[in-house]
């Protein structure tokens, strides 16, 4: 339930860990100029951000915050966020450690948790979006989470929009124990719900989205798009690579990997993601073009 | 496979049987201290099984000898007819499934199958299921609603098996797909938490309407030593992992997400069998029977709000 850390640790130089817990990898920045984790490129900074943090050179898709997301994908000013003081306890004792990282967390983020989640429009459209940010504890998933994604989808449902949700994530998180294996039921109920209404549910799996996470409301969308390069897949690397004692062959559990095994709708560069999101759920429930 | 914690109880039993042989051989009468030294090995037994630490439990959970899915199914089912395979790729070993009786009740049970020594196990994959073995769960359970047949489902796995042609195949997909079926099946679900509860390979067949867990069963969102290799990065530190992780029945129990612990014989269900199987039997039967009664509608409804309230989260008060 922890392929993320596996992963992280496979790629030594993108590694950034502190007290035994990997967390998200940063390309190396200056002021001016940040190194693309992919090429190794110095790439300006401005250029940087106006490409949505994708290499030219190399095409790496650079992880973003889930406020860069929402700019992103949604119309300018139309982000609207739901349950902003959703935090989770410490329900296993795990002590001043777990919470001091939460709080961490939370200031450098500004995020309750893991998951930003609000209504919005993209290109005229409402929508019900949740955005995982893989900076607040590698994007795990506990019971706040768990809350913030099974309201935001019962709000779709209320409303009648569709819901898009960007994943990243390493699994669920363990010093939630159990509770946090239980939002993968929690959240794959509230799916069905939104299938059984007949509410467009899209899912854009970006880097990472592994275990708890990947098996659960990241495989039921009724369109799953990919970026490209995104790690995604149950177990990590390097279990796999302990339990039968060989090597990954290359590519292994990326986003291309699962378009090619059937598990993946399209593979979509993060430039034309937004437009892509938006005439494919006009697809789904506009039957007739309407002429402008 | 012999225990740590129950060593002490072991040799003591060794050495009552052995005063026995010389007793019985006409020896010298040793009789009267056979007797002191099993009342001796009685109190060794309580004084064992009631301080047993979670890292205990998770040896005890893993123990070889602990029934596993088909004795329960040999000794509470009758007409068990098992049916293989997912319909798309292959038949998993590691998760049984088919039609069978429960007290005259025509039933569906699934469960994950571990074995019971190395050649078993080899053929079972140590009770790792591939995504073929979610997906022969999700076709019966499909085939269950259909025939409005009730679904009992036992858990007992490590997790879902970590390898290429697993993931190839969609691992992840295989779990989620089976977790959400399961939520909306519109019969009623009893699982029992037997031996082993694997992060999401178990909960893989393990959405129930009841949550069951044999006494000294564990259930976890992560094993203590991958656990251990995160936080510490040291897999011998999975004893304290255990401790840490919240994965016995009693915490389980506390925090709302098992319904009820069926006790086990003193000694674990390993040490008495017949015990076992009828303190199951009585548990199933007891859980079954309101969930009968329930229309199909009211029984997910009841579902939805069991699971959207496994989550202990507060509201920040922003000043």
């Amino acid at each position: 339930m922890a392929s993320i850390f596996d992963k992280l640790r496979r790629q030594k130089p993108r590694i950034d860990s502190s007290e035994g817990e990997a967390v998200a990898s940063k390309p190396v920045s200056s002021d001016l100029w940040v190194k693309c984790v992919g090429c190794g490129t110095a790439i300006y900074k401005k250029n940087f951000e106006e490409n949505l943090k994708v290499c030219e050179k190399c095409g790496q898709h650079h992880k973003m915050t889930a406020q860069e997301r929402v700019a992103q994908l949604c119309d300018e000013g139309s982000f609207s966020e739901w349950d902003s003081d959703v935090i989770s306890l410490d329900p296993l004792e795990f002590g001043p450690e777990y919470l001091n990282k939460l709080q961490q967390d939370r200031a450098k983020t500004k995020l309750s948790d893991a998951v930003l989640t609000g209504s919005a429009n993209i290109e005229g459209m409402p929508v019900a979006l949740g955005v995982m940010d893989f900076h607040f504890r590698g994007g795990s998933m506990g019971s706040a989470v768990g809350e913030k994604i099974t309201a935001a989808m019962e709000r779709a449902l209320e409303q009648r929009i569709p819901t898009i949700m960007v994943t990243s994530s390493g699994g669920a998180r363990m010093q939630e124990g159990m509770l946090s294996l239980m939002q993968m039921a929690r959240t794959s109920a509230a799916v069905r719900r939104l299938n059984k209404a007949g509410l467009p549910y899209m899912v854009i799996l970006t880097d990472p989205t592994t275990a708890g996470v990947a098996a659960s409301f990241a495989a039921l969308g009724d369109i799953i798009l990919a970026e490209p390069g995104a790690i995604v897949g149950f177990s990590g690397a390097r279990v796999i690579e302990q339990t039968i004692r060989q090597k990954l062959p290359p590519g292994f559990q990326t986003a291309e990997f699962y378009e090619k095994h059937g598990f993946v709708d399209a593979v979509v560069k993060r430039a034309e993601l937004k437009h892509k999101a938006f005439e494919l759920l006009a697809l789904l429930t506009r039957p007739l073009e309407v002429s402008p | 496979m012999i225990l740590e914690v129950e060593k002490p109880l072991l040799e003591l039993e060794a050495k009552i049987v052995e005063l026995k042989k010389v007793t019985e051989n006409g020896g010298v009468d040793l009789s009267a201290v056979v007797r002191q030294l099993e009342r001796k090995a009685e109190e060794l037994k309580h004084s064992i099984y009631s301080n047993l630490s979670p890292w205990d439990r998770v040896q005890i959970a893993r123990h070889d000898q602990r029934p596993k899915t088909l004795d329960y199914i040999r000794e509470l089912f009758t007409q068990f007819h098992e049916l293989h395979g997912d319909r798309h790729y292959a038949d998993d070993a590691a998760v049984v499934a088919g039609l069978a009786r429960f007290e005259g009740r025509a039933c569906l049970v699934v469960g994950h199958q571990k074995g019971k020594d190395t050649k078993e196990n080899l053929h079972r994959n140590f009770g790792m299921p591939a995504p073929e073995g979610f997906r022969k769960a999700q076709r019966l359970f499909l085939m269950a609603q259909r025939f409005k047949l009730p679904i009992i489902t036992f858990v007992d796995t490590s997790g879902a098996y970590p390898g290429i042609e697993a993931e190839e195949r969609g691992q992840y997909e295989a779990i989620a797909s089976s977790i959400a079926l399961m939520t909306e099946l519109q019969v009623p679900i009893v699982t029992v938490v037997i031996g082993e509860g694997g992060s999401g390979g178990a909960l893989g067949i393990a959405v129930g309407d009841r949550v069951l867990m044999l006494e000294h069963s564990v259930y976890s969102v992560i094993s203590p030593e991958g656990c251990a290799t995160i936080l510490w990065r040291d897999a011998s530190k999975a004893e304290q992992a255990a401790a840490t992780l919240g994965l016995t029945s009693e915490t389980l129990s506390k925090l709302g997400l098992v319904d009820e612990v069926i006790h086990e014989p003193l000694g674990g269900a390993h040490r008495d069998l017949a015990m076992t199987f009828r303190a199951v039997q009585m548990a199933l039967t007891k859980h079954l029977a309101p969930l009968l009664e329930l229309g199909a509608e009211e029984l997910v409804e009841l579902r939805y709000q069991k699971y959207r309230a496994m989550g202990r989260i507060q509201r920040e008060v922003k000043v």
